[in-house]
């Protein structure tokens, strides 16, 4: 018999009929799926929580990649964030602008070799880190809370692996990054007080505004775009969280969503699937660096 | 996929596959020559061959060789520290045939006391990993569950020889495949099972008249 697949209305309903609250159901459902209790996961998480922590202070001093293409952008925008005069916080303001610092930062940390998270993969692995980080230095969230929502953003995460995918090999850019900006902004909608309902709508809106996203990565490096896109999708994800705090529902529910995202990958040409064959990847100037990139390696 | 497996694992970057994947390959790679790898020449292949340097896929694999898991730290120096350890190794583009996935590599080891083997495995995506080839046997090895690989002479009741010991031990067989040359030929077991498989169970395999050598594969983690 085939299985249903998972879906984040029904774990919503569920929660509902056993009278729990959201996050409690969650921890309970994946305690008996992983054979664990409570306690345990969430001790867990707090490790994956410091592990990210710490990829975005390596990613910080201005770490470079090994092919010498990408880093220290992190550490730039921060010095120029905290160069501005009091009172001014760059155009991002304070939220988004140490979002987007602390996910270039822990990017870059991953294109340099360092240790992190891959949430949900190594390529989209700033964006949990940045949103968290921010989140946690302005908006007073109490570490426990912070570890709670890092699980609401992996069923999140889990609904999106079952019904669509996380590779950017099978569904482009919009199912990493996408996917990571969809975890990062229910996690933010939980953390900030949001239903179930309006979590389900911040994963919807993200989605509604990174369809099609492409994989193009230039010589195939988690380099170019990558970067640049875990800092895209952090803003996404605020944009799509505050709406959906604010009550602005989404029309199409989160799991249609999801599976729109699954047809448009599907659809989307080879070239753009991550095999650096298309898009970005075949500019004239990407085909430059990498012929002598190439030509490095094998001289 | 589970929780963990979404927000994780804690890896060295910069990609699951061509990183952690890498890494893990090296790890199982080293489980079948069963002992430590001292010199090991790897021929890499399509995107493994194309991206390695930038990937630190090379790194990944050595530190794999070496035991490492793909979270340490030490991953981005593995080509420096297996020199030091007097580790033999070599790095070699080339072509696996128009069936490889993109992300291939044979790796040609021998090992501290002596063992050798030629195993062909691919990265294929989210740091799961498939071993498809040990020294010319097809095989089909994942590190997800532990496994006994067993080289025998093809002949009637080997099969029935060797799940009764495990049997007797209470180990229990989640999967089976067999491949042989030809009839009456060289013909190999995977054997994948719910428990690790001791020393003394692998001993008592081993003195099977049929069997030619019997190789226990940790799962990798």
């Amino acid at each position: 018999m085939k299985k249903d697949k998972l879906s984040w209305a029904q774990l919503v309903r569920e929660a509902e009929k056993k009278n729990l609250p959201l996050i409690d159901y969650l921890l309970e459902r994946s305690a008996a799926q992983l054979e664990t209790d409570r306690a345990s996961i969430l001790a867990k998480m707090e490790t994956m929580l410091q592990v990210m922590e710490e990829a975005v202070a390596f990613g910080l001093t201005g770490v470079k990649s090994n092919s010498g293409l990408t880093g220290g952008s992190g550490k730039k925008l921060k010095e120029y964030i905290d160069s501005q005069e009091t009172g001014k916080k760059g155009l991002l303001g304070s939220v988004v602008g140490t979002a987007v610092t602390c996910a270039l930062a822990a990017a870059e940390a991953n294109a340099a070799m360092g240790r992190i998270v891959a949430a949900p993969t190594a390529g989209a692995s700033g964006i949990l880190p940045g949103v968290l980080m921010s989140v946690q230095q302005h908006c007073g969230v109490p570490r426990d809370k912070l570890v709670e929502g890092l699980v609401v953003a992996g069923v999140i995460g889990e609904v999106i692996a079952n019904r669509a995918s996380i590779a950017g090999a099978t569904g482009g850019c919009q199912a990493e990054c996408g996917s990571g900006a969809a975890m990062a902004a229910g996690a933010v909608v939980y953390m900030l007080g949001g239903n179930g309902k309006q979590i389900g709508d911040a994963v919807s809106i993200v989605f509604k505004n990174m369809l099609g996203l492409v994989c193009d990565p230039v010589a195939g490096l988690v380099e170019v775009p990558c970067i640049k896109r875990n800092a895209g999708s952090v803003a996404q994800c605020f944009l799509a969280a505050e709406m959906a705090l604010a009550g602005i529902g989404s029309f199409i529910p989160a799991d249609e969503a999801i599976d729109a995202m699954d047809k448009v990958g599907r659809a989307l040409p080879h070239g753009l699937r991550e095999t650096a064959e298309g898009g970005l990847a075949m500019t004239p100037t990407a085909r430059a660096w990498s012929e002598n990139y190439f030509k490095g390696i094998r001289g | 996929m589970n929780l963990f497996d979404i927000v994780g694992p804690v890896m060295i970057g910069p990609s699951s596959s061509h990183t952690a994947g890498a890494c893990r390959l090296g790890l199982l790679a080293a489980g079948i020559l069963g002992e430590h790898p001292k010199k090991a020449e790897l021929v890499l292949h399509g995107s493994f061959a194309r991206t390695y340097k930038g990937h630190g896929t090379d790194r990944a694999l050595l530190a794999g060789l070496m035991g490492w898991q793909p979270d340490d730290a030490r991953i981005p120096c593995a080509l420096e520290l297996a020199r030091e350890a007097g580790m033999e190794f070599s790095f070699t583009p080339g072509d696996l045939g128009s069936m490889a996935h993109p992300n291939s590599v044979l790796f040609r080891l021998t090992g501290a006391g002596g063992n050798t083997c030629e195993v062909i495995g691919a990265s294929i995506g989210g740091g799961q990993i498939q071993v498809t080839n040990v020294d010319g046997f097809p095989v089909e090895l994942n590190g997800v569950l532990p496994a006994l690989f067993v080289p025998h002479r093809d002949e009637p009741g080997v099969i029935a020889l060797v799940s009764t010991i495990l049997a007797q031990k209470r180990i229990n067989i989640a999967s089976m495949r067999v491949f042989r040359e030809g009839k009456g030929e060289t013909a190999s077991m995977v054997i994948e099972c719910d428990q690790p498989v001791p020393p003394e169970v692998v001993r008592s395999l081993e003195g099977l008249a049929p069997v030619k050598l019997v190789r226990f594969v940790d799962r990798v983690s």
